[in-house]
């Protein structure tokens, strides 16, 4: 918590020079320029198929862009196996769907990458694992298969399993986008006590509370670039972009 | 009513005595009592002509004195306790597994018990018969000793049940000349032991096959991927039977005079292949069912290509394809009858042998409903088993 505010002050952990993806002859990101630096909660907002999703899914290499330069804790992302392995190992990734593995139990799903890509014996994974599942408030459910939980209690579940990795960066795409509104709270209760651990944090939501509460840098995506970015309350209060406009206004009228 | 019950309560249940339901299922119109009668009526014509058949005037005989010709062809008498171990090996195993996998569900195994009971009925001396229960007595031992609470059991029964394989084929064909075990041509197996070591063995070893093209059609690699479709729609694109002419007659044209195939190996490998190639697209489908989040999440988690398909996506597309594996197994089984003509005397070369034997011309009916009932237990066994097996690990539910 102590080194939170301090955060300008750190070195980028993620660098972004002109990414260029297309999905056939669709530009989907068009020139995306971001630094990222460690400790900073970045959340990225926009409105569907603005390139939101595509860009956070850039940086751990599960798509591929093709153009520019991504550099992820001084590793550049490139066709090397072995860089791309040694990023995602750094980056959790927390997904819209939760994607949990439906054969493997709660205690499984979290421990299988520390025991297979770090080599971690069982005993210490366990235990890992058990204290993770305490910090997002499930450990009763640690026996329990992914299919018996709740839609929050899963998220949870991904969260803790996407942290077993011990990752420098967390990418959350969407984390509440398909959950029950009772459940968006706990999720991202989880979220928050993360952010504030000092967490270097990119988070695609649409949830302009936890925007405004907990983002250090807030950007605007609009047709696969980067409109505006600043601090919530700057684009809160006076977005310069007309685009910037319009979208708040369509989403904050409710 | 106005009262909004707070309270929980019970389902509505049906409770009928016999007569009621009789009364309710069978005659509560007079449509349904026609119709009842009728069927009642025709189920009685066409089971009294077979019941009498078999009972009467069927000649039961050639069935009793070839029983050991249907069942391990030209074994050598003095070698069956051979069969008997690796019989009693594969209850023992079969026991075990299912014991370290399967909990909870204690009416599983009913229909597996019931096979050796089934065959204990055919006109076996007593002796033999009580060596056919044993199998259910070792079986059974083994399913105790699976229950015990051992989280390494799981490990232990599958090693066990992959030795079991290499080590049965040993035991049956024998090593060396003369010993303990000495060896049995595989020309003198045959019967139904022949009929199942085909297809076991022709879907075990399939099944690394398949799932290597399986995985290899969908490979990145051009030339692996073309080598897969290639094997696949070709072999696909035969019958068996063709194959097994082709290890038959082509094959000698192709390998130096000095190296001879025997009949069952040849059989072993065109069964292999054949069935390999359904297999790889069976699991291809099991594949295909797997979404791509579960891919993504592994890769995120930076799980190599491999792990990631050793630990999240085959067990799950597996579990997923055990139904189809079970039919395609059953139907192998029954494929295996082809191997006449590689003059090889699975069980229904057997039959077909001892309908040549004048003693019992005119049997031709006996035999072939033997056959056919033989099959039908066999065939049943497995659905039932593998049906139970999948309600015990949750295969469609997610």
């Amino acid at each position: 918590m102590t080194n939170k505010t301090f955060y300008e002050e750190q070195d980028p952990i993620i660098i972004c020079r002109d990414v260029q993806k297309w999905y056939g002859d669709f530009h989907a990101l068009r020139g995306i320029n971001m630094e990222v630096r460690k400790g900073e909660v970045v959340v990225i907002f926009g409105p569907s198929g603005s390139g939101k999703s595509t860009f956070i899914r850039t940086i751990n290499r599960l798509e591929e862009h093709q153009g520019g330069k991504i550099i992820v804790d001084k590793i550049e992302l490139t066709h090397d196996v072995k860089n791309i392995e040694s990023i995602r190992k750094e980056t959790g990734m927390v997904f819209q769907q939760f994607n949990l593995f439906p054969h493997l139990t709660v205690l499984q799903n979290i421990t299988l990458a520390p025991l297979q890509v770090k080599k971690q014996n069982k005993a210490e994974a366990e235990k890992t694992a058990m204290e993770l599942l305490e910090r997002v408030g499930i450990p009763e459910q640690a026996g329990k298969f992914p299919g018996q939980l709740s839609g929050g209690q899963q998220q949870r579940v991904a969260i803790a399993r996407a942290l077993a990795m011990n990752p420098k960066i967390m990418l959350f795409d969407e984390p509440t986008s398909a959950l029950d509104p009772e459940m968006i709270k706990e999720v991202l209760d989880v979220m928050i006590e993360l952010a504030k651990s000092g967490m270097t944090m990119i988070v695609v939501t649409h949830e302009m509370g936890f925007a405004r509460s907990v983002a250090d840098t807030l950007h605007f995506f609009d047709e696969g670039q980067l409109v505006e970015s600043g601090r919530p309350e700057d684009i809160y209060n006076n977005p310069k972009e007309d685009r910037t406009k319009l979208f708040l206004s369509q989403i904050l009228q409710h | 009513m106005t009262t909004s019950t707070t309270e929980t309560l019970l389902p509505p249940t049906e409770k009928y005595t016999i007569l009621g339901w009789i009364k309710r299922n069978l005659f509560n119109s007079i449509g349904d009592s026609i119709l009842t009668i009728v069927a009642f009526l025709l189920t009685f014509v066409l089971l009294k002509s077979t019941l009498s058949w078999a009972f009467q005037e069927a000649e039961w005989t050639v069935i009793v004195d070839n029983l050991k010709l249907f069942m391990v062809g030209r074994y050598p008498a003095e070698e069956l306790w051979r069969v008997w171990a690796v019989l009693y090996l594969l209850a023992g195993v079969i026991g075990f597994l299912w014991g370290a996998w399967v909990k909870g569900n204690e009416r599983v195994g009913y229909v597996l018990i019931g096979m050796p009971i089934f065959l204990a009925l055919l006109p076996f001396t007593m002796e033999v018969r009580l060596l056919i229960l044993a199998v259910d007595l070792i079986g059974f031992l083994g399913v105790i000793l699976g229950r015990r609470d051992n989280e390494s059991f799981k490990k232990w029964s599958i090693i066990a049940l992959l030795l079991y394989f290499p080590i049965g084929i040993m035991i049956i064909g024998g090593i060396g000349e003369g010993g303990l075990l000495p060896r049995v041509k595989p020309d003198l197996w045959g019967g139904l032991m022949l009929t199942i070591l085909l297809a076991v063995i022709g879907i075990i070893f399939s099944f690394p096959i398949g799932v290597g093209l399986a995985l290899g059609r969908q490979s990145d690699l051009p030339i692996i991927t073309w080598f897969s479709v290639g094997f696949i729609e070709l072999v696909r694109g035969v019958p068996l039977i063709t194959i097994l002419f082709m290890m038959d007659l082509m094959l000698p044209l192709f390998l130096p005079a000095t190296i001879r195939i025997d009949s069952v190996m040849r059989a072993f490998v065109a069964i292999t292949l054949f069935s390999a190639a359904y297999m790889a697209e069976n699991v291809r489908g099991g594949l295909q069912s797997i979404p791509k989040g579960q891919y993504e999440a592994a890769h995120a988690l930076g799980l190599s290509s491999f792990a990631a398909m050793a630990f999240i996506i085959l067990p799950q597309a597996l579990k997923a394809v055990i139904p189809i594996l079970v039919s395609q197994f059953i139907g192998l089984l029954k494929d295996t009858t082809l191997v006449m003509i590689l003059s090889l005397f699975d069980v229904l070369g057997i039959g077909k042998s001892v309908l040549g034997n004048p003693d019992y011309v005119g049997t031709s009916k006996e035999v072939y409903v033997f056959i056919a009932a033989l099959f039908w237990v066999l065939s049943y066994g497995l659905s039932y088993a593998s049906q139970r097996l999948e309600t015990s690990l949750g295969v469609g539910e997610r």
